[in-house]
């Protein structure tokens, strides 16, 4: 996102709130969680083989399926999403005059 | 004694003639009292027996006050709890019009799920409406004010429509009970239409990210919980098993997402969800089996708790900092530790994170549409249940307690706030660690075991790699930036079309209107012009003779008269 640079900025700057410290102000930190995130998605995507699904649908049973729907389908929706502002988006006070 | 006269009151009349004290007490008395009113109410459904009482036939019609079974009572006490939670957070309100308005306004709508007859039915739906619109208007301001008037005229359209459905009904088989309704006669459709303006069907849903977010941090947290949830109630009364509710509860379920996405106010964000989580109650009762019914009231009921705790959550950083929206907060959870805890609980339970209440109810849903074969539904409920954690649950605790630190620094949120928010939290926790607890109050028997390792897996699956799609999305730039903007939805037609054609309309009307007066007054000028010609001072009809003349033309007159006698 564009405020990867400002994120820096503010990292260096003293925090407020009487210079207390965050360990979440810190952007290694953040980068730390990311990949908390994926290793637990990769173990998720691993724990496929080790039990028996109980499902309706032949194609839940693909390796990985759910995984793969759950990253790939929020993608689509969020370009989707961004398209659609297009169409879509007003001034705030559109309405009020 | 007390016992017997409690069970032949109306359910929700304890709270509508309660409401009738309020303005005489002041202060914390006042909020002391309201509190007290929804837990005479829960003391009084446990001491009623299943059955129907207050039978009074109107115009040879049987109307039935009250209703007590399985399913109006689960919605009962769920009404209930709701109003007891939004009292504790309205604790330090002292609002009398938001007050007064939201107890009556509870109490129509636990008359409504107990009314036993489409009348009864009718007379506590308007006051809904009526009594609701006052919450939205004790925001005191403009655009408050014009939501409310908008959102007015929605419902009561809903009210006419139930009251035409009503009576088409009671002509065609001669009865106004409000048991399964469906869609085979005129009355059953103008009916499903009543109650899908109340349930916030698609392009019927607008008034609710309209008026709901403009109402005060409070008042919104009132309304969120009772209008829609009645309309729930009454399909799955009505129109269980009605297949079309599956196309409507799946279009609910998806296309509001986007919306979410996109909308930068985060209470609009959650009237945005609020809908979507509603397209999964209409999907359930529209399959009508057992579990999915019994799926679709056990959302309902959960939908009310953590969608209450959402509203609350936003509504504290509301109350303190002054505004909602995505783009001017962030970094909050360094003032309002507790306020962000109750919200990732929130979160947590309506994306269906496990040992969260969402987890339970959803997944009964989902899998009653899997198991009845309906394909494409399936589908698009979990691509919802996918996004619904990636829009909701991860961007509103990100853009209002995380994300860039907007600087902003406040309060944690009051006391009575905190304890309604953790109440509510503790119910959502509890519900999903112990799911059996809401179970006996389901309407049917349940025979499903949510907890199993493929279910749990799955989701879990699901869940994790949604968020990791924000997080790369957010990393490369792609995710929409939050600002100040207007989305135009479906009140596009009717805040913008309908104001302007209108306006063409009469524009054109005043040019037709004024070139027909212009040729109306020239046809009369001629009208005019012509008379004096012929009749002014100098008209051949207004000329004077000469008296030899008259004299001549009466001769002749008598000659001609004389020759026509002789011959």
């Amino acid at each position: 996102m564009s405020d990867l640079h400002h994120d820096r900025q503010t990292s260096t700057v003293p925090p407020e709130g009487g210079g207390k410290y965050y360990w979440l102000d810190d952007k290694k930190n953040t980068t730390k969680i990311l990949w908390v995130l994926v290793t637990v998605c990769a173990g998720l995507i691993i724990a496929d083989l080790f039990y028996h699904k109980h499902v309706v649908y032949d194609f839940e049973n693909w390796f990985g399926f759910y995984g793969l729907f759950g990253f790939f389908l929020p993608v689509v929706l969020v370009l989707l999403a961004q398209a659609l502002r297009k169409i879509l988006m007003r001034d705030e006070d559109y309405y009020d005059h | 004694m007390i016992t017997e006269v409690a069970s032949n009151i109306p359910p929700g009349l304890i709270l509508i003639v309660g409401a009738l004290l309020i303005p005489f007490i002041r202060g914390n008395m006042r909020s002391a009292y309201m509190l007290l009113l929804p837990l005479l109410g829960i003391w009084q459904l446990t001491q009623m027996d299943a059955g129907t009482f207050g039978t009074i036939t109107i115009f040879g019609l049987e109307t039935t006050h009250v209703r007590i079974d399985k399913l109006s009572l689960i919605f009962g006490y769920i009404f209930y709890v709701a109003a007891v939670l939004g009292v504790i957070f309205a604790w330090h309100n002292k609002d009398l019009v938001e007050q007064a308005s939201a107890i009556v306004y509870i109490g129509a709508a636990i008359g409504a799920i107990f009314a036993g007859d489409l009348i009864t039915l009718f007379v506590y739906w308007e006051l809904t409406a009526v009594a609701s619109v006052f919450i939205v208007w004790a925001a005191r301001t403009d655009r408050a004010y014009k939501a409310a008037m908008r959102y007015l005229i929605i419902q009561i359209l809903s009210g006419v429509l139930l009251a035409a459905g009503a009576v088409v009904r009671a002509a065609e088989n001669g009865s106004v009970d409000f048991g399964a309704i469906g869609l085979a006669s005129p009355g059953g459709i103008l009916i499903l239409l009543a109650f899908g303006i109340k349930c916030a069907f698609p392009l019927m849903h607008n008034w609710v990210q309209d008026a709901y977010p403009e109402a005060t941090p409070t008042g919104t947290v009132f309304l969120s919980a009772f209008t829609t949830k009645l309309a729930i109630y009454a399909l799955a009364r009505g129109y269980a098993g009605t297949e079309e509710l599956i196309w409507v509860g799946t279009i609910m379920a998806v296309f509001p997402i986007f919306y979410a996405v996109l909308e930068n106010d985060l209470r609009r964000v959650l009237a945005y969800t609020l809908n979507n989580q509603l397209g999964f109650m209409v999907a359930g009762i529209g399959v009508g089996t057992t579990l999915a019914i019994n799926g679709a009231v056990a959302h309902a009921f959960v939908g009310i708790l953590y969608k209450a705790l959402l509203f609350m959550s936003l509504g504290a950083v509301l109350h303190r900092v002054g505004t909602a929206k995505g783009s001017e907060l962030g970094g909050l959870y360094k003032s309002m530790p507790l306020t962000t805890v109750f919200c990732l609980v929130g979160c947590a339970s309506i994306s269906a994170f496990p040992l969260f209440c969402g987890f339970i109810t959803k997944s009964m849903i989902i899998t009653a549409v899997a198991k009845e074969g309906y394909l494409v539904s399936f589908v698009l409920l979990l691509f919802a249940s996918a996004c619904v954690f990636h829009y909701v649950a991860i961007k509103i605790p990100h853009f209002a307690f995380f994300a860039q630190d907007s600087g902003k620094r406040c309060q944690e949120a009051p006391i009575n706030m905190l304890l309604a928010m953790g109440i509510a939290s503790f119910m959502c926790i509890g519900i999903g660690v112990y799911p059996d607890a809401l179970f006996s109050l389901l309407p049917y028997p349940v025979d499903y075991v949510p907890y199993t390792t493929s279910h749990v897996v799955t989701i879990l699956q699901l869940l994790a790699f949604s968020a990791l799609a924000f997080a790369v999305v957010q990393r490369i730039g792609l995710y929409p930036l939050v600002q100040r903007s207007t989305m135009l939805d479906f009140d596009f037609s009717y805040r913008w079309i309908a104001p302007e054609a209108f306006g063409w309309l009469l524009s054109r009307g005043a040019i037709a209107w004024e070139t027909m007066r212009d040729d109306m007054l020239s046809m009369l000028r001629n009208v005019i012009k012509t008379t004096i010609h012929f009749h002014g001072p100098d008209g051949i009809m207004a000329r004077t003779a000469g008296l030899g003349a008259s004299a001549g033309a009466v001769m002749v007159l008598l000659f001609v008269l004389l020759v026509a006698v002789m011959s």
